[in-house]
């Protein structure tokens, strides 16, 4: 019992973790309707740089936001690369994203190393003790961070202005734009929300599994697999779709095969798609006919 | 019409065919032979690709690993069953050609990204396999590939895989252009474009999709099998998700839907790599570089630029008359 | 020689088609019509298996050809077009109407492969016919161009012509002549009385009254997904039922 309370556990701290870069994934495609094949590389970012900024000997909270606004930078300007794109086919816009993930995993390489790096746990070594299974406070911390992430993207879409006006457009960018809004404005504060949501995620996760240039592939299929899972363009659904990844791999790792781990997300991934398209919770913008 | 349109030998294969003859005498060493070699073999994958995205506008994320997985049964089967090579590829492509028929059915009725996100779920998984069985597949340091040998007769010299690739590759460019050309391949283009055109004059639409994906995972197979025993070596890189991009991005940077682009971007994107490599650690930044602005200032591909330049003559022509 | 008897389409809780029945006549033009909303094209969509009906029977000649999918009842002689309009963009003209031979064509893999004689003749024979087909419209020059550089009118047009190359019994046209202007509507006209002179019974869903009431032998009303009425233009446009339907739909919008 201790035991399966233990999988739970770290399922739930990797879970939201898949839940953040799902729901990175699910504010870009709400808004633009554009696959972001470089959200993963974006998490990658943000805990690399915190890494290397801490390294550098800036004080850690400094580190983290300094790391947490160049990975928004990077996502505004992904988002200048794609607007300035002369076609607008999905196929291209997708390697697009495709070609700025592998540059960034080259970027990383240069400014950084190939190596794989880790932190000290943000709020000390300690841990709990729950059901007789252990929680360290970094996961704890990683919950914690995640569900205020989760409901602070709720508050903000529900009840600012903004927030309004961005969902307003990515319902109907026409009347939207009749309404006053700035798209172009709107889209770019999407790309940086997005950003901001990975680059947290790749700091917390630093301490709990190391990070090197390489993280973000896995991480970003993982993530986006969590958001079609729990239905393409749902918010809601992405974290679920995040916490249900989490919790089966650990529990996959633990009692079946640790190195088919991995897989998990793949097979739930294609189950969702044969046989329930439109996700666990699903979503209006299905396209199966 | 006369015997070389009969037999549709077009001015394209003739001149490609002809770069193929001349382009062993520029090559100076070893390597040179082992890339001009791989750039075939990814050319081959690529026509097959092509036809599926290109052609009948059905996206794969996935046919590295397809490729890959074609490879190792290849592999496997020569190399611990002392099958003959020949064997071993032709029951690898019966093997994948039955599971890309079966897994087809399901995966192509998903479209735009659910279709992607499928085909690179399967890979993903193929890759994770390949990886974790090592027992029979060597994990992740890959495996040892016995040599090619065909009646008594060993294909070991660089000189002869390119005469066997280049004479595949040209067979496979003739073949696709005769499909293209035909009804069947009047039925893939009309499924890019409309699909409910295509099944209200009776095309039976899933059907003819599973057999273009077929197709094209039996050249990635047998691209991907004769690759091991090229190299003499495969291992699960063959079969990664980052095989399968680059594949589909030589397709896009040649030019979806044409023949051609197909092989021009297969080349390009082989041959830079290892020009790159000069670049050392900037290898992996300038090559993302270059995607990107090729899908930004091309985004129709190398050989839209020939047809901009067809485009200007007939136009100063136009002027001039 | 279509025979409709009982068919009923839901969606949910909602009655789209409620128990219709009807007759259609071989050789005729049988135009369906009815306020926005009456369900007539998920009539279209009932009849040419594009929705499975959930109760009622459809028999061509005798035969019954409920729920067979659309791709296969192209060969039992049924053939229909769009209300969005689907042509193929990227095809030229002349391969759109190929695509309507298509299920006379070779398309045998290895004889496809290795560009067999059987291949070959089929283009040259098909590629003939199209042209008649397209000269009936006065598209010959266009063959060669790309669809999406033609206007909607013409394509309109193609997609009849389309239809008409798969060599059907009944063709079923979803608002041909909707979005046309005046001239364009009259040449589809006389394009969907040509079909009738090629021994092709038409069934015609338009909400262009004047072209209804011009070309039409028997018209079914529907409102609320039941049959209104049914008869010659003439008893049509003197029904009661049918004016209060039309006017009490008028109302509502006015």
């Amino acid at each position: 019992m201790a035991e399966l309370f233990a999988f739970l556990l770290s399922g739930v701290t990797v879970g939201f973790i898949y839940a953040l870069v799902g729901l990175g994934f699910t504010v870009i495609y709400n808004s633009s309707g554009i696959i972001n094949f470089s959200q993963g590389e974006f998490v990658m970012a943000g805990g690399m740089s915190a890494v290397f900024l801490m390294y550098a000997g800036v004080p850690l909270g400094f580190a983290f936001i300094l790391a947490i606004i160049s990975v928004s930078v990077i996502g505004i300007i992904l988002y200048k690369l794609l607007s300035i794109s002369k076609d607008s086919s999905h196929i291209s816009l997708i390697i697009l994203t495709l070609g700025f993930a592998i540059f960034l995993r080259g970027l990383a390489q240069v400014i950084f190393d190939k190596q794989l790096h880790t932190m000290p746990s943000f709020v000390g070594d300690g841990s709990f003790e729950i059901f007789g299974a252990i929680l360290s406070y970094q996961s704890l911390l990683v919950i914690v961070v995640s569900l205020i992430i989760v409901i602070s993207l709720y508050l903000f879409f529900k009840r600012t202005k903004t927030g309004q006006a961005m969902v307003a457009a990515s319902v109907n960018v026409d009347a939207a734009r009749l309404m006053g809004i700035n798209i172009k404005k709107i889209l770019v504060l999407n790309f940086a929300i997005s950003a901001v949501i990975a680059s947290i995620g790749g700091i917390l996760l630093t301490p709990i599994t190391s990070t090197n240039y390489e993280v973000g592939i896995m991480l970003g299929l993982k993530g986006f697999s969590a958001a079609i899972i729990g239905g393409l363009g749902n918010p809601w659904g992405a974290v679920a779709g995040g916490l249900l990844l989490g919790i089966l791999e650990s529990l996959v790792a633990g009692y079946i095969s640790s190195e088919y781990k991995d897989a998990v997300a793949f097979v739930v991934l294609l189950a969702i798609l044969f046989f329930m398209p439109g996700g666990i919770f699903g979503n209006l913008k299905a396209q199966r006919v | 019409m006369n015997f070389l349109e009969r037999i549709n030998i077009t001015k394209e294969i003739l001149i490609f065919t002809a770069i193929l003859i001349v382009v062993p005498f520029v090559l100076q060493n070893e390597f040179h032979f082992q890339l001009a070699i791989l750039a075939m073999l990814n050319a081959m994958i690529c026509i097959g690709l092509n036809l599926l995205m290109g052609y009948a506008g059905q996206v794969s994320l996935g046919h590295g690993a397809f490729a890959g997985l074609g490879g190792y049964i290849g592999a496997i089967l020569t190399t611990e069953y002392q099958f003959n090579p020949l064997l071993s590829i032709l029951s690898a492509v019966i093997f994948m050609g039955i599971f890309a028929f079966i897994i087809s059915k399901p995966i192509l009725k998903l479209k735009g990204h659910y279709l992607a996100m499928a085909t690179l779920g399967i890979g993903v998984i193929i890759n994770i396999i390949l990886n974790v069985e090592y027992e029979i597949t060597g994990g992740t340091d890959g495996m040892a590939v016995d040599s090619f040998i065909l009646f008594g007769f060993e294909l070991f010299e660089s000189m002869h895989w390119y005469i066997v690739v280049a004479l595949l590759l040209v067979f496979t460019l003739w073949i696709f252009d005769n499909l293209i050309k035909s009804p069947f391949g009047r039925i893939l283009r009309s499924i890019r474009d409309s699909e409910k055109a295509a099944d209200c004059v009776g095309i039976n639409v899933s059907f003819y999709k599973s057999v273009v994906f077929t197709i094209s995972v039996v050249v990635a197979t047998i691209a991907g099998s004769l690759y091991g025993f090229f190299s003499g070596f495969i291992s699960p890189q063959e079969a990664s998700f980052n095989h399968s991009i680059e594949l589909v991005v030589m397709v896009v940077l040649g030019g979806l839907g044409r023949l051609y682009g197909a092989v021009i971007g297969a080349t390009i994107l082989t041959v830079l790599p290892q020009l790159l490599t000069a670049f050392e650690e900037y290898e992996t930044l300038i090559f993302g570089l270059i995607i990107i602005a090729i899908m930004i200032f091309m985004p129709k591909g190398i050989v839209s630029l020939w047809d901009k330049i067809l485009e200007f003559k007939e136009r100063k022509f136009a002027k001039s008359a | 020689m279509l025979k409709v008897r009982s068919v009923t389409k839901k969606f949910g809780g909602l009655v789209a088609v409620d128990n219709l029945s009807f007759d259609v006549k071989k050789g005729s033009i049988h135009s369906i019509i009815g306020p926005n909303g009456a369900g007539k094209t998920t009539l279209v969509n009932m009849l040419t298996g594009v929705y499975k009906l959930d109760s009622g029977t459809v028999f061509l000649d005798g035969g019954d050809i409920t729920n067979i999918p659309t791709n296969r009842l192209v060969h039992r002689g049924i053939c229909r077009t769009f209300q969005n309009l689907q042509v193929c963009d990227n095809l030229t003209v002349l391969e759109n109407v190929l695509l309507g031979f298509d299920k006379y064509m070779s398309k045998n893999l290895l004889k496809t492969f290795f560009r067999s004689q059987k291949i070959l003749d089929d283009e040259e024979r098909y590629f003939q016919r199209g042209m008649h087909l397209l000269s009936l419209i006065g598209l010959e020059e266009y063959a060669h161009k790309e669809a999406k550089n033609l206007s909607y009118g013409i394509l309109k047009r193609l997609e009849i012509i389309r239809a008409l190359a798969t060599g059907p019994e009944l063709i079923l046209l979803d608002e041909p002549v909707a979005g046309l202007n005046t001239k364009e509507t009259q040449e589809v006209s006389e394009l969907i009385k040509l079909l009738v002179q090629d021994d092709v019974t038409v069934i015609l869903i338009e909400h262009d009254m004047k072209m209804v009431m011009d070309i039409s032998d028997t018209i079914t009303v529907m409102n609320f997904g039941q049959k209104l009425a049914e008869g010659t233009p003439q008893e049509i446009a003197n029904n009661k039922d049918v004016i209060q339907a039309y006017l009490g739909n008028e109302g509502h919008h006015g």
